[in-house]
């Protein structure tokens, strides 16, 4: 297999982590819906925990964009 | 790089080319006026017009005195929830860096390109400017922190209660999450905003790509592209929003510990 083609295969196992990220993002808006409809009351106090969790979970998939983005621009092949 | 050489290039919406004086250079260094700074600009003016226009101070305000009232009130209950009382000296800062990184966002979707010749650029997608905006985030953060508590500072990387065991392994790990945090600031909003714009311009190429196809199946793909672009850039406006916000939050909070120390 030569470089080239081993580069977009790497980029596109990279962008996998992408869909990871979904899954934990996906998790952590359910998971407050979730509690959120059992006590209404509570939900807006406890938004900014919500996005502090939202940016952990997508922070991991915005890395693997970039690793996918340095695979397929920067490596030299 | 590409495939074929027709293929549109979904980097090239992130180019920074001199407006003017691309030839100003100063100690070897090019100070063109690029179309980064000529948007910093345009988002400078767009947020003084917003906030000249509504600092009216009118016992029954009017629709854009609520605007900027219910701006200022969302950043400032932000710093309230977050730090308390003692945080209310950075709401200005918090609140310039979130009106700035908001329109940054949104005036980098602003459809500019139907007049020929211009094109839209967000500053925010490069992590010069947003790096640059987290380690002030993170500066301010290490100066207010050994300014109002001294060495003890460096409490902040032991958790009350820790057995000196535990120690040995949680200072490390506590001392590098603390390190890595103007990385992952800057390099979410820089992310975020450059992996929106290439997907709107794949989305946007496979249009043009479709209705140039001859066979049956192209204006097909054209019309579903198109709508995944009208679905996209609504998702976007959602996006440019949430990460100035994430940015303000994450702001607030590292401000937090710097205050009060946990």
């Amino acid at each position: 297999m030569d470089l080239a083609s081993a580069k977009f295969i790497g980029a596109g196992l990279a962008a996998i982590g992408v869909g990871l990220a979904a899954l934990g993002v996906g998790n952590v808006f359910g998971s407050f819906l979730e509690g959120a409809l059992r006590n209404p009351g509570a939900a807006d106090g406890q938004q900014g925990r919500l996005f502090i969790g939202f940016a952990a979970a997508e922070l991991l998939g915005l890395i693997a964009f970039v690793v996918a983005i340095l695979i397929l621009f920067v490596v030299k092949g | 790089m590409a495939a074929e050489a027709s293929a549109i290039d979904p980097m090239a919406q992130f180019h920074i080319d001199p407006v003017i004086g691309s030839g100003w250079s100063v100690f070897g260094y090019n100070l063109a006026f690029t179309n980064s700074a000529a948007f910093m600009v345009i988002v400078l003016a767009v947020l003084w017009v917003f906030m000249l226009g509504g600092m009216r101070r009118q016992l029954v305000p009017g629709r854009w005195q609520v605007a900027v009232e219910s701006m200022t009130s969302f950043v400032s209950n932000m710093i309230d929830a977050n730090i308390g009382p003692k945080g209310k000296h950075f709401t200005p800062y918090v609140f310039s860096l979130f009106m700035f990184i908001l329109l940054a966002n949104f005036i980098g979707l602003f459809p500019l390109a139907i007049i020929p010749g211009l094109h839209a650029f967000t500053v925010t997608s490069h992590i010069t400017v947003t790096g640059v905006l987290a380690v002030m985030s993170f500066s301010i953060v290490l100066i207010v922190g050994f300014a109002k508590h001294g060495l003890k500072f460096f409490s902040l990387f032991a958790p009350h209660g820790t057995p000196w065991y535990l120690l040995i392994l949680i200072f490390p790990i506590e001392l590098v999450s603390f390190l890595v945090r103007p990385f992952s600031l800057g390099l979410r909003l820089f992310v975020a905003m450059t992996a929106g714009h290439i997907l709107l311009d794949v989305f946007a190429s496979f249009i043009i790509q479709g209705l140039h196809a001859n066979n049956a199946i192209g204006p097909v793909v054209s019309i579903l592209s198109f709508a995944m672009v009208i679905a996209v850039s609504a998702l976007e406006l959602l996006i440019a929003a949430i990460q100035a916000y994430v940015f303000a939050l994450l702001t607030s909070l590292y401000l937090n510990d710097a205050i009060n120390l946990h």
